[in-house]
């Protein structure tokens, strides 16, 4: 097999391509922020003498507050690597604790079930609508899948106890892919940009979830939802011991590598890079650009809802004005993780690391006893300096 | 002539390196004050690194240059303005809000108070050395031509008490009349005493212009001197090195079943009522002007243009052809070489595998998951086969030179396997020796029994490689005829007026036309 190993061909120009930086993974510029950041801190505490910072304890504690975003992060860098962005993450995020409280909340009547069935059916119609081709087959796979949905809900609630919470999550997850893929499908049919498109869906899906929750929180009784987020799930329950670190945090890890499987390995991931690198390419490639983007968008609305049940996991209520300004947080723990908002560039393990780094700042500030605000102005410079640092490997590069 | 002894600009062994590649060696020019001084050359041959060594961009290696009797050793474009040499690049460098007032002294405004005043005296007379003393100086520059907006600039320059004006290939955008207009200025600023070097691969128009020329060829300098003492076939000769024949190799190739057949094609504007048939082991030749629609007509039939109306046939089956998509017709086994490979073709900024195999990804995975082995392997195969010079098959696409760039274009379409392949302008803006590759290529795919439709403006090209030619006029196309029924002459005759010409026999000429 002819291969083409560096110093194939020219050695001169093989030489030159070894010293680019594109051979250095961007994740190793992102991890070495992070140990330097790190150690920042641990430098400043251990100078007063305080070792809060490095326990056991609160390592928990950073990488459990970094669930929530570290999740919505994971579906924005899939919205960022196909040169698109969501900013209604912060809203998916109420919307789906308020959804979630309000099927555990109960009784679910049967309005609830037809929401289900009219979810999923709209889902799919959606789908068909955008990208596909009208036949018989197609309506019919949509009711199937209405009538899936709706028996899939129905069976979950009559069993009741840990399964109404499975019900009440896969609820939240259909309203949050719903209003994704709307903007989706808006974007990619009618070619707004997606910062237009979102930044409207971020107010719907904000009054959609006002108007459900009637302006208030919605208290529901507790379930083995509340545990998800415990910093130390032992102590909340003896049988949760062997996990050590909250359960939000194997799912955080889990979806990371999930979503870094699915970027490096299927053709789907191909797909999204390449609509991202160069829309026009991907077309002249026989890529479906819009399906593509639409499919991005409800999967960045999945993440949304997963971490909004994160989310309702800690508060252990449905909030409406929950997560404000959250999508910011989220699309700077992709950027300080090596995605390019110009599309084609981001990781999944770039983002996790972006997103601790991101706590971290927090929580050493705040174990630094320094006020709100100068949290703010750090973290404010540390995503700009991340963009910055960006801009000159891009240049060396170029 | 007012033509003096001294030269004004005098270039002696100037090199320059980057990295692999010697890009100048040992160049030396000559230029003078009141005199054109052509500079010509194929893409690749180092006249865009000689402007940018002029300019300032670059610094030479070695050598010396002098203007004016003076060392000449700049370190930025706005100091080699300082000493007065201006450019004119064919693409504008123009604030298309701003008037033309405010654009002559955009960057050098002169305030009072902290108020611009306009040096409105000079501007006129700028203006008025270049024939256009009547412009409305608070027009918008987007208002303007294209041709005007190219006078603005060169009175720009002016302003800049340029003493030498270099041009880089300045009617390349232009229409045939503003083209003609420029020549005037062009002369006129000769005429009053500059020194201008012209950079263009119009022969014709560098032969009424110019007096003087110097002809690069891989960064040497192949031949120089008076352009009353020379022929442009001579010129031509110098350019290539080599006769064209040789440039455009033919692999013997039979043709076989029709498998490809258009009626009655039409776009919203472009093309209009286009029909050909294409047989296994043809290759087909579109000529015409650029913007004639023979990149529209390809683009249709792969689904990239909306077409209005028309009836395709692809291997005995009838396809609509308003429902095609790009995706679609690679199902069918048809597949287009964009001819913009910057923005279409790759994705630049991805790596090589990854744009090799973008078409073929369902080829090389399993349940939605891609083999990197296989993948590698593919890439791998077609990027020897193709010669593709590059340090890994992880690089990013962009880094590579014009011609590896095409071939990787080239391989992702040899990988995907379609049995029709539309090639639109796959030779342009790529070196001799890529050119003289991709021809090759093209007559082993016929050989190979594929059947391919190519476009291209450079008529020797079509004329050496194609089984048949079909010129494009005004979105319409005519017959398809035998290549040795036509000539560069009445090719150029359909594509400017529509006539055809009665079939000749005639030896064709080698000088290529401007097309």
């Amino acid at each position: 097999m002819p291969s083409l190993t560096p110093g194939a061909g020219d050695p001169e120009q093989a030489d030159r391509a070894g010293r680019r930086p594109w051979r250095l993974p961007t994740e190793v510029w992102t991890l070495a922020a992070l140990l330097a950041v790190f150690g920042l801190f641990l430098g400043l505490c251990l100078a007063r003498g305080e070792t809060a910072f490095v326990s056991a304890y609160n390592l928990k504690t950073i990488i459990t507050h970094t669930v929530i975003v570290g999740i919505g992060a994971l579906g924005m860098t899939l919205l960022i690597v196909s040169g698109n962005m969501d900013l209604s993450a912060g809203s998916l995020i109420a919307l789906t604790t308020v959804v979630t409280a309000l099927v555990l909340k109960g009784p679910v009547g049967n309005g609830a079930v037809w929401g289900v069935a009219g979810g999923t059916g709209a889902l799919a119609a959606l789908w068909l609508s955008a990208h596909g081709r009208f036949s018989l087959a197609a309506v019919g796979m949509e009711l199937v899948a209405a009538v899936l949905g709706a028996v899939a809900f129905l069976a979950a609630v009559h069993a009741g106890g840990p399964w109404l919470a499975v019900a009440a999550v896969a609820v939240g997850l259909l309203a949050a892919a719903l209003c994704a893929t709307v903007s989706g499908v808006i974007t990619s049919r009618f070619r707004i940009t997606p910062f237009i498109v979102t930044l409207g869906m971020m107010q719907i899906a904000r009054g959609i979830a006002k108007w459900l929750a009637a302006n208030q929180t919605v208290v529901p009784p507790p379930t083995w939802l509340n545990t998800l987020m415990t910093v130390d799930p032992g102590l909340a329950d003896p049988r949760l011991g062997w996990l050590m670190v909250a359960p939000g945090v194997w799912l955080l890890l889990g979806l990371t590598v999930g979503v870094h499987l699915l970027l490096r390995l299927t053709v789907f991931g191909r797909h999204v890079f390449a609509v991202g690198s160069n829309p026009a390419t991907a077309r002249l490639c026989g890529v479906r650009v819009g399906a593509i983007t639409t499919l991005t968008f409800a999967l960045g609305g999945v993440f949304a809802g997963l971490a909004g049940v994160m989310q309702f996991a800690n508060l252990t209520v449905g909030d409406p004005t929950a997560a404000v300004g959250m999508e910011l947080d989220i699309i700077a723990a992709v950027v300080i993780g090596g995605g390019s908002l110009s599309g084609g560039e981001g990781s999944a393990i770039g983002t996790l690391i972006g997103a601790v780094l991101m706590t971290v700042l927090r929580n050493g500030c705040t174990m630094m006893g320094w006020e709100n605000y100068v949290q703010s102005i750090i973290v404010g410079a540390v995503i700009i300096g991340a963009v910055a640092i960006d801009g000159i490997k891009h240049r060396l590069r170029g | 002539m007012p033509a003096t002894a001294q030269p004004y600009l005098l270039l002696h062994g100037v090199s320059k390196r980057f990295g692999g590649t010697q890009a100048l060696r040992d160049v030396d020019l000559a230029a003078y004050r009141g005199e054109v001084h052509a500079l010509v050359g194929e893409n690749g041959a180092g006249k865009s690194t000689l402007v940018k060594v002029l300019s300032g961009a670059h610094a030479p290696d070695g050598g010396e240059i002098e203007l004016d009797g003076q060392p000449f050793q700049v370190r930025s474009p706005s100091e080699a303005r300082q000493r007065g040499v201006a450019m004119i690049y064919q693409e504008l460098n123009l604030a298309p809000h701003l008037t033309v007032a405010q654009n002559l002294v955009l960057g050098s405004e002169v305030s009072v108070w902290g108020l611009a005043r306009d040096p409105r005296d000079r501007m006129r007379r700028a203006l008025e050395l270049l024939g256009h003393g009547s412009l409305d100086l608070d027009a918008p520059v987007r208002s303007l031509s294209i041709g005007t907006q190219q006078i603005v600039e060169i009175a720009r320059a002016l302003m800049a008490e340029a003493r030498l004006v270099i041009m880089d290939e300045p009617t390349s955008s232009l229409s045939a009349d503003d083209a003609q207009a420029l020549f005037r200025v062009v002369r006129r600023l000769a005429d009053s005493g500059l020194a201008v070097i012209y950079i263009s691969h119009f022969l014709e128009e560098i032969q009424s212009l110019a007096q003087r020329f110097t002809v690069l060829r891989d960064g040497r300098v192949a031949g120089a001197g008076l352009m009353a003492d020379t022929s442009l076939a001579g010129i031509v000769r110098l350019m290539v090195g080599r006769d064209l024949g040789e440039l455009f190799p033919r692999t013997p190739h039979t043709l076989g079943d029709e498998v490809l057949r258009v009626s009655a094609l039409h776009g919203y504007r472009l093309p209009r009522g286009v029909g050909f048939s294409l047989r296994r082991g043809e290759i087909l030749g579109l000529a015409g002007l650029v913007g004639s629609g023979r990149s529209e007509c390809l683009r249709s039939l792969f689904g990239l243009h909306p077409a209005r109306d028309g009836t395709v046939t692809v291997r005995g089956s009838g396809v609509r052809i308003t429902a095609l998509t790009p995706a679609r017709a690679l199902g069918l086994g048809l597949d287009l070489l964009s001819e913009d490979r910057k923005d279409e073709g790759l994705a630049t900024r991805l790596p090589v595998r990854l744009n090799a195999c973008l078409s073929s990804l369902a080829r090389l995975s399993r349940f939605g998951l891609v083999s990197a082995r296989r993948e590698a392997e593919a890439t791998d195969h077609w990027c020897q086969a193709l010669g593709v010079r590059c340090a890994s098959r992880e690089q990013p696409a962009g880094a590579l030179s014009g011609g590896n760039q095409q071939k990787v274009a080239l391989a992702r379409i040899l990988l995907h396997n379609s049995d029709i392949v539309f090639l639109d302008e796959p030779t342009r803006g790529i070196d001799v020796g890529s050119k003289a590759d991709i021809c090759r290529l093209v007559g082993g795919l016929a050989a190979q029994g594929k059947a391919i439709v190519m476009v291209s403006s450079y008529l020797p090209e079509l004329l050496g490689v194609c089984d048949s030619l079909a010129v494009m006029h005004r979105g319409e196309l005519s017959p398809a005829r035998p290549v040795a029924a036509w000539t560069e002459e009445s090719i150029m005759l359909y594509a400017t007026s529509g006539r055809l010409a009665a079939p000749v026999t005639e030896p064709r000429s080698l000088v290529p036309c401007p097309a």
